[in-house]
């Protein structure tokens, strides 16, 4: 009996310490990435890394101005095409749509998700560089959009139907049209979540390199236009990262470590606005 | 499906009574039912103006039902089908855009629903989406005060609806719907999440707001359809079994049944 009693303790206490170990390990995977890129990275970044255009090869110093400006026109791209039609898409499955729609809609949107984000690449490069004989910042926003909506769209239908249906019945009782139900009390009572989807969808495209790889394609200059290739920051941390010279290889991390502290800098901004307005009580 | 319907028990009284009184709906040979069931068969029944009718009846009765086709918030669900006719005004229902047909029938539902916006906003909302041309703020105090909450939340308008006590929240409900000035008000059980004092206000408000408009409501609370309403309907199995004046239906039912269930025999 006593033994018994002794070895649940036993049970529950490990099992109770695997659980905070593994909370840990996540944590500190950020963390330590973090710190790596710092180190690495950290001694690169300066105001030149901001405003200069990459150094020709051999020549120290220089900055990656064009790639984050490039990274910038194509998630601005990418917003425009993937966050309406998300959006949009979800509303239509999540307040319109019969069940098998609904299910065929939803079962489409899972697997273009689970597409390889490079065949996403060369579908964009079909579709767009090839017709217009370019690589082009056109092209590679193209391709990050097609990746931002099934994010969206499954991320924002979960927040619209958790939307308790007493708000959908008080609201038409009032004589309001179905559209006002939606425009007014519905998105309103989910625009938290739906601004945590859209962010984390933003987040995601913002760090892809292989749908960038036969669109946007690269840029050591300034971008002459949305029809012309252009510069994008894990573009040039892929190519930095494998060219053979140590300065290189510093402004890769440095690059990196530009690009997490903007995701850093979006989810803070995410969560401040999150923190105002009046949410919907969990019941 | 074909079903026997046994005569409606109206006394001789009841019909004098609704006969000088002015209607603001009826209901006739009214049957619905979702996808193939049936749930309600062949209800007949006015509404009085500026009155109270309760519907009564066991669960599953279809008393819900018949309260949600006055607005015809039956509409929103699937499969849902009404055969009848519905007069508000003498008009049939049925014919009249949906959304300027609720604005005249407005709703208050089981668990208090108000909005995640402020008090005023939840107010205001009726007004705003049908583009009064009211001055808003005068209007939401109106309603507010009708709905016995002015005092309450004057110098907190802006706050959060939810905020409120339950009973706070229900009448903010009533007030938000009393808003856009409906014809008639409709109650769905309004006080059955709520405890016994909140009831109580809940209750005299209904008395009170008699006046201003008509008056429908769904409780399962015998006592409360005592307390409150000139008229009450029993329901039995989707058939209306007795529509009478309520003191009347509580000391001389016309129906054995309807003897059973307000006596507690069952139900």
């Amino acid at each position: 009996m006593n033994a018994r009693l002794r070895w649940r303790k036993f049970v529950s206490g490990f099992m109770l310490a695997m659980t905070g170990v593994c909370a840990l390990v996540s944590v500190s995977v950020l963390f330590l990435i973090l710190g790596y890129l710092v180190y690495h990275g950290g001694t690169s970044i300066s105001w030149n890394f901001f405003t200069k255009l990459p150094a020709p090869v051999g020549e120290t110093g220089g900055g990656m101005a064009n790639a984050i400006i490039g990274s910038g026109k194509l998630l601005l791209l990418a917003a425009l095409i993937g966050v309406p039609v998300g959006f949009f898409g979800a509303i239509y499955l999540a307040e319109f749509s019969g069940s098998t729609t609904a299910f065929v809609v939803r079962y489409a949107a899972d697997l273009l998700n689970g597409v390889p984000s490079i065949v996403i690449g060369i579908f964009a490069y079909s579709l767009v560089v090839l017709p217009f004989k370019h690589f082009s910042t056109l092209s590679g926003g193209f391709a990050l959009g097609l990746m931002m909506i099934p994010i969206t769209l499954r991320s924002t239908e979960e927040f619209l139907r958790s939307v308790p249906n007493a708000l959908r019945e008080a609201s038409m009782a009032l004589g309001a049209s179905k559209w006002k139900t939606i425009s007014s009390v519905i998105v309103p009572a989910a625009y938290r979540g739906i601004l945590t989807a859209v962010l984390l969808a933003f987040a995601r495209v913002a760090g892809e390199t292989a749908p960038l790889l036969f669109t946007a394609f690269g840029n050591r200059f300034w971008s002459q236009g949305w029809n012309q290739p252009t510069a994008a920051l894990p573009e040039m941390i892929y190519r930095y990262a494998i060219s053979p010279y140590d300065d290189w290889h510093r402004q890769a991390w440095a690059a990196g470590l530009v690009l997490l502290g903007l995701i850093l800098i979006i989810n803070i901004v995410a969560r401040a606005i999150l923190s105002r307005g009046i949410a919907v009580p969990r019941t | 499906m074909s079903v026997n319907i046994p005569p409606i028990a109206t006394s001789a009284a009841a019909k004098e009574t609704s006969a000088a009184l002015a209607m603001r709906m009826s209901i006739s040979k009214v049957n619905f039912f979702y996808g193939a069931k049936q749930v309600l068969f062949d209800i007949n029944m006015g509404i009085a103006t500026n009155k109270v009718t309760s519907l009564i009846g066991p669960s599953g009765c279809g008393k819900s039902t018949l309260l949600r086709t006055l607005n015809r918030m039956h509409e929103t669900v699937r499969g849902a089908r009404l055969e009848g006719e519905i007069l508000l005004d003498g008009q049939n229902i049925l014919r009249q855009d949906v959304t300027a047909h609720r604005r005249r029938v407005g709703m208050v539902f089981q668990r208090p629903n108000p909005f995640p916006k402020s008090i005023f906003d939840n107010v205001a909302y009726g007004l705003r989406i049908n583009g009064s041309k009211l001055p808003i703020s005068e209007a939401v105090e109106k309603s507010l005060r009708h709905a016995a909450l002015w005092d309450e939340v004057k110098d907190h308008l802006h706050k959060s609806a939810y905020e409120l006590s339950g009973g706070q929240q229900q009448r903010l409900c009533i007030a938000r719907a009393l808003a856009v000035e409906p014809e008639v008000l409709l109650l769905d059980e309004p006080c059955s999440a709520l405890d016994p004092i909140s009831t109580a206000k809940i209750e005299e408000l209904l008395v009170q707001l008699k006046d201003l408009c008509t008056i429908v409501t769904v409780t399962h609370n015998m006592q409360q359809a005592a307390r409150i309403s000139d008229f009450t309907a029993f329901l039995l199995i989707g058939q209306l079994i007795e529509f009478s004046p309520t003191p009347q239906l509580f000391t001389t039912p016309g129906d054995p049944r309807t003897e059973a269930y307000i006596t507690g025999r069952f139900g």
